[in-house]
């Protein structure tokens, strides 16, 4: 099971003076209930790949199939398969609609075709895995909510269809450092029950070390790397920086203090490793 | 040059029930301070700057600015032209279709002579780095060149305090950096007095005082480095310390000697690696 | 992409036509079209087309493209070209089938009504094609800035064009990302009848509207920061000037409107 993109290239506003090239060439497969992060500047094309994964966006060239269907294919198969692919925006909050919290979410569920049971039973989950009671909000309308609350809305209305991928653009764009966290977290549990894939496009390699095992680096329209964060940045730390990219907090520290002479092993990725072997080095317990 | 005593705002929520936002603040804010204003979402920090030039005026207490108190109508264009305010959203704060046209359009309201606005329009699109594109169309720009763009048509009125409300929320780390570049050139270069609000507290580093917000309150202030030291502080007012002052931290309470306000990378290698 | 679409009918250039003044441009315009009024000769008529094209030539144009701004006309061109053909009374009938006779006058008639509307719009479209809508804009304020007395709001009229020039291409890419986020969801746009197409364009225009009312609300506060209060007291940057070759333009049509307005009743008065 998985998403596969063979060759496809994608060009905005062709024929126009304006025409600029998102996609060029780009090749790869999506496995299911993996997490990958997706990184790139503003404009690199990471944006554009990830509309291609539910068939938001045409390719100019080349194919895209979601477990094995292919989404330019027959109409019902395709349509089906594009479903399996949930998708959030960002600021997703700003696509709420309905008068209630409930209806909003429900909305994703129906269209797919669930029954009312179903769509009841869906409704009750995602509003969980993303920390909204039931009793208390269900049927508060979204638009009294604060913004954290409303993003959380957004995102239990694409979880509720129950997708087997899930493509999320900048969560956490905006939300203060508590909300951001809850979010992850959530996102995190989310993938670790169902057992959902979560594609995560990001600009922050300090979200992209912390969550996922792999990382795709798109860079003017193409993939530049794609491997285990820790190992591109060990590997390509001149070249990320050269294209734009922050070098996480902890690899900063980390290796201005191995500069400096403290012993410390490569490879350390998040902050309660790192002062563990800081305290190793110096022999502190 | 501002000053805010026992500043109190109560407003009425969409359900009818009266919510304070500010609970009796007090702030001194110096000429040509660097001052960031950090805090939760719903923290009260934004409501506060909107006081400081007037968009919204006390419940009780007082904001005074420039010796003039907001809440006497005639005091407001001069209030307003002596504080400029910036905002997160750029998308929503940017007038015309033209770049120029946008930052004139200030001087414009308040009068300025047509021949002396294109010399302040020069100018301030040169102070933000973004001369090159006086004729563009702002719906074309990346998100931090808009937030440019929006920062010089404040500048266009020559104001001596800039506010900016959270001004790279929406923006990603490139233009992120050219805010905090450009902010803090027209506090060194040009002596503007800066009040910042963010979250992001490696924005707040740059500042000479930073100021921590939760519920309405002033929680606690000072320089950054005595700030982001207070590491479970901070934590407690949902908001994150910087990863090597939280790592000192840690340190500190597994009994280990580590000096009080290191907040920098640099300063934890220089006490670790010694 | 709701973004490919390009707004107004603009065409960038450097012609003397596109440096005119706006106000010259528009007052020009205006005099034409009382000038096709007066024609009523052939050769009035083809002395109008003449100098429309002449005018398309000198704004360097592609001359396609002003003539493709026809299109959206064509089928009132049409028809005014019908009815006068078949309905206005004449002596000489060139054509008769059943009922319905084609008399020479009418045929004549309704060539000239159908050029009056083809001219017209193409030399308003030669204004939109050399001016951008923001210097547009500008000339309209300053032309109708002396109605201001008997209340013409001259200033919100423009200040609300400046602001939906600039917000348009905003929102255009909010729907296009609304519309993709509900797709996203599983929503339908295309299908079903009337009434179920209307319902399904909920999800897209609730979230507009909200976004629009939060994005004008946000404006009003940064406007209101910048000491926006009206145009009570307000200067402009780019003080609307005539200069030399807009006074020549003005010269130019009025010759033109004398010179139809001979031919129509000169020979009247020479005759007295």
């Amino acid at each position: 099971m998985s998403i596969d993109i063979k060759n496809i290239f994608y060009t905005y506003m062709r024929g126009t003076p304006f025409e600029k090239k998102a996609l060029d060439d780009v090749s790869v497969s999506i496995e299911k209930g993996e997490i990958i992060a997706v990184i790139g500047h503003t404009g690199s094309g990471k944006s554009t790949l990830v509309q291609h994964l539910n068939g938001l966006l045409k390719p100019d060239d080349g194919q895209v199939a979601v477990d094995g269907v292919n989404l330019a294919g027959k109409e019902a198969a395709a349509r089906k398969a594009r479903q399996l692919v949930g998708m959030v925006f960002q600021y997703p909050e700003h696509q709420i609609f309905a008068e209630t919290v409930y209806e909003d979410i429900a909305f994703g569920p129906r269209n797919r075709g669930f029954s009312e049971a179903e769509v009841d039973k869906q409704v009750r989950e995602a509003m969980a895995f993303v920390g909204l009671d039931f009793e208390t909000f269900a049927r508060r309308s979204p638009f009294q909510m604060s913004g954290g609350q409303m993003r959380r809305v957004a995102i239990a209305g694409v979880v509720a269809m129950n997708p087997d991928y899930l493509v999320l653009d900048e969560p956490s764009a905006g939300l203060d450092p508590r909300s951001r966290n809850a979010v992850f977290k959530e996102i995190m549990a989310l993938h670790q029950s169902r057992g959902i894939a979560i594609v995560l496009v990001t600009h922050s390699m300090e979200e992209a070390v912390k969550y996922a095992r792999r990382m795709l680096v798109i860079n003017k329209g193409k993939i530049l790397f794609d491997g285990n964060p820790a190992d591109i940045f060990k590997n390509h730390q001149h070249k990320l920086v050269e294209v734009g990219m922050d070098e996480p907090q902890v690899f900063k520290l980390a290796a201005l203090l191995r500069q400096k002479g403290l012993e410390l092993p490569q490879g350390i990725t998040d902050d309660v490793t790192l002062l563990q072997m800081i305290k190793k080095a110096k022999g502190w317990r | 040059m501002i000053s805010v005593k026992e500043l109190k705002h109560i407003y009425t929520d969409a359900d009818g029930n009266e919510v304070s936002a500010l609970n009796g603040i007090n702030l001194d804010i110096p000429e040509g301070e660097f001052i960031a204003i950090i805090g939760a979402n719903g923290s009260g920090k934004s409501t506060l700057a909107r006081h400081l030039n007037a968009l919204l005026l006390p419940t009780a207490g007082k904001c005074i600015v420039d010796g003039m108190d907001t809440t006497e109508e005639k005091n407001l264009w001069h209030i307003r032209q002596h504080v400029g305010m910036v905002f997160q959203n750029p998308d929503n704060q940017i007038v015309a279709a033209i770049v120029a046209e946008d930052v004139a359009f200030g001087p414009e309201n308040v009068g300025v002579p047509g021949s002396e606005i294109k010399g302040r329009v020069d100018r301030a699109l040169a102070a933000v780095g973004m001369t090159e594109y006086a004729g563009h169309a702002p719906h074309l720009l990346s998100g931090g060149q808009k937030q440019r763009v929006a920062i010089a048509g404040v500048l266009a009125l020559e104001p001596r305090v800039i506010v900016l409300d959270e001004p790279t929320a929406m923006l990603d780390p490139q233009g992120r950096r050219e805010i905090v570049r450009t902010v803090k050139q027209l506090n060194r270069e040009k002596g503007i007095t800066i009040v910042y609000i963010t979250h992001y507290m490696t924005e707040a580093l740059e500042a000479d005082r930073v100021v921590v917000m939760e519920k309405g309150n002033i929680r606690f202030s000072g320089t950054p480095h005595e700030v982001f030291s207070r590491v479970d502080e901070l934590e407690k007012a949902g908001l994150e310390a910087p990863l090597a002052a939280k790592i000192a931290n840690e340190l500190r309470k597994g009994g280990v000697k580590i000096p009080e306000e290191i907040i920098t990378d640099e300063e934890l290698a220089e006490v670790l690696c010694r | 992409m709701l973004s490919d679409i390009t707004l107004g009918q603009y065409f960038p250039g450097n012609s003397f036509i596109h440096r005119l003044d706006p106000r010259t441009k528009i007052l020009a315009t205006l005099i034409y079209i009382i000038a096709i009024f007066f024609a009523d000769s052939f050769l009035s008529y083809a002395i109008l087309t003449g100098f429309a094209f002449a005018v398309i030539l000198f704004s360097r144009l592609p001359v396609l493209m002003v003539l493709k701004s026809l299109k959206p006309i064509m089928i009132i061109v049409l028809l005014t070209l019908g009815i006068h053909m078949f309905t206005a009374p004449g002596e000489h009938v060139i054509f008769t089938w059943k009922f319905l006779s084609v008399t020479q006058e009418g045929l004549e008639l309704g060539i000239k009504m159908s050029l009056r509307l083809m001219l017209l719009l193409l030399f308003s479209s030669v204004l939109t094609f050399t001016t951008s809508p923001i210097i547009l804009t500008d000339g309209i304020e300053s032309l109708l800035r002396p109605f201001k007395k008997v209340g013409v709001p001259a200033h919100e009229l423009a200040m609300m064009m400046t602001i939906a020039l600039r917000f348009i291409p905003t929102l255009l890419e909010e729907t296009d990302r609304i519309m993709k986020a509900q797709t996203a969801r599983g929503a339908d746009f295309s299908s079903g009848n009337l009434l179920q197409r209307a319902k399904n364009m909920l999800p897209l225009l609730v979230p507009l509207f909200i976004s629009a009312f939060r994005r004008a609300d946000e404006l009003a506060v940064a406007m209101e920061s910048r000491c926006y209060r009206g145009g009570e007291g307000r200067t402009r940057m780019h003080e609307l000037m005539y200069k030399g070759i807009d006074y020549a333009a003005f010269g130019t049509v009025f010759v033109l409107t004398a010179l139809l307005a001979f031919l129509r009743w000169g020979t009247a008065l020479c005759a007295l």
